[in-house]
């Protein structure tokens, strides 16, 4: 009984403590953490570069699907748990359409007769990236169908729990049944083993910086690219569009959004659209730089949440952000040499890399649990 | 709205919502019988060691959804990571019984098991180790729950989710990483078990079954006092209305915290027999999926907010999954054979969303109580109530 009053303490006295710094002005705790990020990020850049390339790679795909998590968060109201496992979903559907390969039992495949890849060219490498035009065609039909599968579980799924107006936990809920039927169906479809779009090895390019050289492939600059115009986009749809008015006044407020005339629902569904969408493209690219496994959607839930938590939920240039500096730490913390008083802190084992990510949210949902930029869409 | 009332009026006579419990509870049963005695070609014992290794699992995940169901069922605190308390309650109480590491080849820190043998009669060796192993277990899970409601707690409830799932697998990565900790990725095997040699080792099964099972119903009745004494009402009250009952003068802080640790506790000593059960543990035990989702599906299914749902829907998820390992020992195509544990998670995933879609409630729903005392008024007044009634005609006499 005590020990829940004393704990009871030691919390009101972080909140006054945050209050205090709050009265005085809330940027103070912003700027204080602000510094803090930018000296780790000048600090990693510089000791560690070649990770650091890495991971800001790393941190734009995480990004892409962090700004679909926090649009679906901000507008619907509910952690979205399916969101690691739509992201790998997409993946697949894009390496489905490309090489039309299922599996047929444990141990082999097979193939539909006709799919993207068998385009004349579909798989001659564009300059030097690893892949032809087939897997751009695949990953934009996979977007599409993610956004379609998303706004159909919405109406079968979602739709009636917002019409009986279940509390944010049942949808959580939900939505974890939904990551573990998912992942299933990925299972069953593609089997367990590890996949790639492209086999061979993909050689890497040196890059001269002055104090260091980096090797960079082309592939990492296309993902870079595309994650970053994406998110340029959905910028402007939201900031320079009616649609993104009414998106970010019904994350504000859905009652008054509603009685404004604003039509709910058709955001709703605009919303899983755009998400599902991007969540797909970042499966893409993620298996890109590393490989389909249907395994990871529920790990890549962590660094997910630790971005858009970073970033202030319901913000897309926060989850830009978030998702870059939990990029950036998770790549550079396996890698980077640190001791104090002898004791070696860094690096961290590479088992620790998701880890990273939970730490990182556990520090913001202590000292600034509206996340770095604190708004709203 | 005056069709469908008008369609639905005869049915309602029907009450075909109450035929589904006992047709689910029915169906696990009867598959989870004859699957077994077909395969063994209808031999009593052999069924009668199966159902007794099955009915220890669903005591001892019992035990798990009893824990959840008094942080989410009573006190509305949303915890995603049953698996890090499961997998702190289950490697305690392995360090807290086994003998020390004696080769280089094994390592974990503790191994207090000799040195928790210190009556020197009734072989204390085979008893009390366990005592201090599930104290120590429901301690530590307890601490961490503790530890974890000082950030989260405050906060939107689902903050708390993310928290917790992203606990589970730190302190997974942790037991893999940290190579003295608990001996890495390869686990802990050996680890003892409670009244092992007072039995025969054949009969060992239906002693820990038996173990298992009193552990469940004394936590049961533990956790049923609890909930309908004054402060599991202050947990049901909190769970519907915050601000309501920090208006009535209830720290709801302190109470949301004392429901999040009283079922990581729960938690810690269900790993604990767990533990003691499996004989070996590996943090491949303690993934999201089998640690976390599957104790939420079995409270969800059987009923939040009854301890009898959380036990019976133990039994049914669990009866599920057995049925899908029955099912790899029949004669199926291979494409099938290949998918069937592929097929059980679709099962259960889909499972949990059809319930909280078509009977959120559950199987068995919240029974309404206020208290014991309102209970026996009422009880009374019933009594009391032919004798009140104001009709014309006499009240029947005698």
């Amino acid at each position: 009984m005590s020990m829940s009053v004393l704990a009871g303490r030691i919390t009101d006295t972080l909140t006054r403590v945050r209050d205090r710094l709050a009265g005085r002005g809330d940027t103070v705790t912003g700027i204080g953490l602000w510094l803090l990020i930018a000296a780790l990020l000048i600090w990693f850049a510089l000791a560690e570069t070649q990770l650091f390339v890495i991971g800001v790679i790393v941190g734009s795909v995480l990004a892409l699907g962090a700004i679909g998590l926090t649009l679906i968060y901000g507008i619907l109201r509910f952690a979205n748990f399916a969101h690691g496992d739509t992201m790998m979903l997409g993946a697949y559907i894009a390496f489905f359409a490309l090489t039309g390969q299922l599996a047929r039992n444990a141990r082999e495949d097979t193939e539909i007769p006709w799919s993207l890849g068998s385009l004349p060219g579909s798989l001659d490498q564009i300059g030097g990236l690893s892949f032809g035009y087939g897997l751009i065609v695949s990953t934009i039909v996979a977007a599409a169908v993610i956004g379609l599968i998303v706004i159909g579980l919405d109406r079968l799924i979602y739709r009636p729990l917002r019409r009986r107006r279940s509390g944010i936990v049942i949808f959580a809920v939900v939505s974890l049944g939904l990551a573990i039927a998912i992942r299933s169906v990925m299972l069953i479809v593609w089997g367990p083993s590890p996949r790639v779009y492209v086999t061979g090895i993909h050689r890497a390019e040196q890059f001269d910086l002055g104090f260091t050289t980096i090797a960079l492939k082309a592939d990492q600059i296309f993902i870079f690219a595309v994650a970053v115009s994406l998110a340029v986009l959905v910028y402007l749809l939201l900031f320079r569009t009616k649609l993104g008015k009414a998106m970010r006044a019904m994350a504000d407020n859905p009652d008054l959004a509603e009685v404004s005339g604003i039509n709910t629902e058709q955001i709703i569904t605009w919303t899983w659209l755009i998400g599902g969408s991007l969540v797909a493209i970042a499966g893409v690219l993620l298996a890109l730089q590393a490989q389909l496994n249907p395994n990871l959607g529920f790990f890549l839930l962590l660094p997910l949440f630790a971005s858009t938590i970073l970033g202030g939920i319901g913000n897309p240039l926060g989850a830009l952000a978030g998702g870059l500096i939990v990029g950036i730490t998770q790549e550079v913390s396996v890698g980077i040499d640190l001791s104090v008083g002898g004791w070696e802190i860094l690096p961290l084992a590479p088992g620790y890399k998701f880890s990273v990510a939970v730490v990182i949210l556990i520090f913001i949902l202590l000292s600034r649990p509206r996340g770095l930029f604190g708004a709203k869409v | 709205m005056t069709v469908v009332g008008r369609l639905k009026a005869p049915l309602a006579g029907l009450k075909g919502e109450k035929l589904i419990t006992p047709l689910a509870f029915s169906f696990i049963t009867a598959a989870v019988v004859i699957m077994p005695a077909e395969r063994s070609g209808w031999d009593f014992d052999s069924v009668i060691s199966f159902l007794t290794a099955f009915g220890t699992t669903v005591a001892i995940f019992a035990i798990f959804t009893l824990g959840l169901n008094v942080q989410w069922g009573y006190t509305g605190v949303f915890n995603f990571g049953i698996a890090g308390f499961f997998l702190v309650g289950a490697y305690t109480a392995a360090i807290f019984t086994k003998s020390p590491a004696d080769s280089e080849f094994v390592q974990y820190i503790g191994g207090f098991g000799d040195a928790l043998d210190f009556i020197p009669v009734l072989d204390s060796r085979q008893w009390l180790p366990f005592l201090f192993g599930s104290a120590a277990a429901a301690i530590m899970a307890g601490a961490l729950a503790f530890a974890l409601s000082i950030p989260t707690l405050r906060l939107r409830e689902d903050y708390l989710a993310i928290t917790t799932i992203g606990i589970a697998e730190l302190l997974r990565a942790v037991t893999i990483e940290e190579r003295g900790l608990v001996n890495s990725a390869r686990g802990l095997i050996g680890i003892p078990r409670p009244f092992h040699d007072f039995f025969d080792p054949g009969d060992y099964k239906y002693v820990y079954f038996a173990i298992a099972v009193v552990v469940l119903l004394a936590l049961y009745i533990a956790v049923e006092r609890g909930i309908r004494s004054p402060w599991g009402r202050v947990l049901r009250a909190l769970r519907e209305d915050e601000t309501a009952t920090a208006a009535s003068g209830k720290n709801v802080f302190a109470f949301k915290m004392q429901g999040f640790v009283v079922g990581a506790m729960i938690m810690g000593l269900g790993g604990s027999i767990f533990a003691y059960e499996q004989g070996s543990i590996s943090p491949d035990t303690f993934s999201p999926f089998f640690a976390t989702f599957i104790f939420w599906v079995m409270l969800i299914v059987g009923g939040s907010g009854n301890n009898k749902g959380a036990i019976l829907g133990a039994y049914l998820v669990w009866g599920i999954w057995t049925i899908s390992l029955q099912l790899q020992g029949y004669d199926l195509p291979d494409s099938i054979k290949s998918r069937i544990f592929y097929i059980r998670d679709l099962v259960i995933g889909g499972l949990i969303i059809s319930v909280l879609l078509l009977r959120p409630q559950g199987l068995l729903p919240e029974e309404r109580r206020v208290s014991i005392w309102v209970d026996r008024e009422v009880r009374r007044l019933r009594r009391l109530r032919p004798e009140q009634k104001p009709s014309g005609s006499d009240p029947p006499s005698g």
